[in-house]
């Protein structure tokens, strides 16, 4: 098993604590000695809708975060944490390398896989001062293909007012860090129970681009382990981003 | 690269119009595929009511002509009798997968509030990326455009490099990644649809010195969008 469903909801620390901190600032008695006064903070809620046949999200990586952080961009080669989730589904070393750019805001993970049809929602907070330039990108991978990922790459919400919400539907990138055998000894998911990260590189080439889908042994790739059941087309994921206080 | 405004005659005709199209604004096309190569794109602000194709209507013969074989001149001399404000070959040449290429517009003095952008996909018989007269924002910002693939209709698509790149002529000019095979029997005849219509893709085949195609299937394929145009109006 090559993506954790253990793996837990995380909000960054500056949120959650400023999470308790406006709740304090609800309550009507007024401390004799005010600490710090307690920052507004924003609550994003993002519901991810797996629109495929047969091809499982893993657990999503949700990264809030400044223009000058990108999870990726096309026609460059992938971090080392984007090569992990696309290949494996382990979205933490993404997360982690997130957590430590001085322009991400604040980091959440899925707490699973999502199925085909299946959905999740993810919640995370920054500081209303926090709010100018605010954009999301969201990161998971196809599980039944060697290297596809999906998600929101860079969209502002610094705009979206409490109560407001934005639908976006997502299309379908090869990071470009493994070569799309479709054999399941390389295919994580449930098709293939195979390896996940491998550090070797032999892509076509080394960046990431818009995935051209799986061919498929029914689809006349004589060495493919997938289905045609397997098979995509775009998109691949709705992402509902609302902001919830 | 060519970068050409055509406004004289209509800044003359429109000097009295108030300067509600002027927009200045820098474009990016990126090309997003995986394996696909554009042939040297046209772009062109032009007034509203005219567009290079329609889905489902015949393409014309200097549509045909660069969704074939990437000869832009027919079309270019289209919009240049509309007054239009182009820029042709931005990329210098191909614009290969994954790459982009950026350049700046400028439609002062002009009625030219409609933004089209043609160029064919390498290698394809007759398909063709399409921003179709899409209006230009006024308003200061960055605006993105996925734009998916057509197919002109107006060739089979059989998938075999030949070189054929003239109008008429069966085949497919190049894959300049050279990753095609060779020997292939012909993927298929005739379109069922000779109008313009959304490309079906690339079939390709496994068999790099026979089968139907002389495309590899994973090599070859693409899912739309195949190119994002980025605009930034100031």
């Amino acid at each position: 098993m090559l993506f954790n469903p253990t793996t837990k909801v995380r909000l960054l620390a500056v949120g959650a604590v400023a999470i308790v901190a406006a709740a304090c600032d609800n309550d009507s008695s007024v401390p004799a000695t005010p600490a710090t006064p307690p920052q507004p903070t924003a609550t994003f809620e993002v519901t991810v809708t797996n629109l495929t046949n047969a091809q499982p999200l893993s657990p999503v990586a949700v990264i809030a975060h400044q223009a000058g952080y990108s999870v990726f961009d096309i026609g460059s080669p992938a971090t080392e944490g984007l090569e992990m989730l696309a290949e494996g589904g382990d979205n933490s070393a993404l997360i982690a390398a997130a957590s430590g750019n001085a322009d991400v805001i604040a980091t959440a993970s899925g707490a699973a896989p999502i199925g085909p049809a299946g959905s999740e929602t993810i919640f995370f907070a920054v500081l209303e001062s926090e709010l100018p330039g605010l954009n999301l990108s969201t990161s998971t991978m196809l599980v039944n293909t060697n290297d596809a990922i999906t998600g929101v790459n860079g969209f502002d919400i610094a705009e979206l007012a409490v109560g407001e919400s934005v639908s976006l539907r997502s299309i379908a990138y090869d990071a470009g860090t493994e070569a799309n055998t479709e054999a399941a000894a390389d295919i994580p998911g449930p098709a293939g129970g195979g390896e996940g990260f491998n550090a070797a590189r032999d892509d076509l080439a080394d960046r990431v681009a818009m995935h051209s889908g799986v061919v498929s042994q029914e689809d006349g790739k004589p060495t493919s382990d997938l289905t045609g059941q397997h098979r995509f087309d775009n998109p691949i994921a709705a992402f509902r981003i609302a902001r919830i206080n | 690269m060519k970068n050409t405004l055509y406004a004289v005659v209509a800044a003359t005709s429109i000097a009295a119009m108030p300067a509600a199209n002027a927009v200045d604004f820098d474009v990016q096309i990126t090309n997003l595929s995986n394996a696909i190569y554009f042939t040297p794109f046209l772009v062109a602000a032009h007034p509203a009511g005219n567009n290079l194709f329609v889905s489902g209507q015949p393409a014309s013969a200097n549509l045909q002509a660069m969704a074939e074989g990437g000869d832009i001149s027919g079309l270019e001399a289209d919009v240049m009798a509309l007054g239009a404000t182009i820029v042709t070959d931005p990329a210098s040449g191909l614009l290969g997968p994954a790459t982009s290429t950026t350049f700046t517009m400028n439609t002062d003095s002009t009625s030219n509030d409609r933004l089209s952008i043609v160029a064919m996909l390498l290698p394809t018989n007759d398909a063709f990326a399409g921003l179709n007269a899409v209006e230009i924002p006024t308003a200061p910002g960055t605006y993105r455009f996925d734009v998916p693939a057509y197919d002109a209709g107006t060739e089979a698509n059989d998938e075999l490099i030949t070189g054929g790149g003239m109008p008429g002529t069966p085949g497919i000019p190049a894959d300049p990644n050279g990753l095609a095979g060779t020997g292939g029997t012909g993927a298929a005849a005739a379109d069922a649809n000779p109008n313009v219509h959304i490309h079906r893709g690339n079939l390709g085949d496994s068999n790099a010195t026979g089968g139907p195609s002389d495309l590899d299937s994973s090599v070859h394929r693409w899912l739309n969008p195949v190119i994002r145009v980025t605009l930034t109006v100031r």
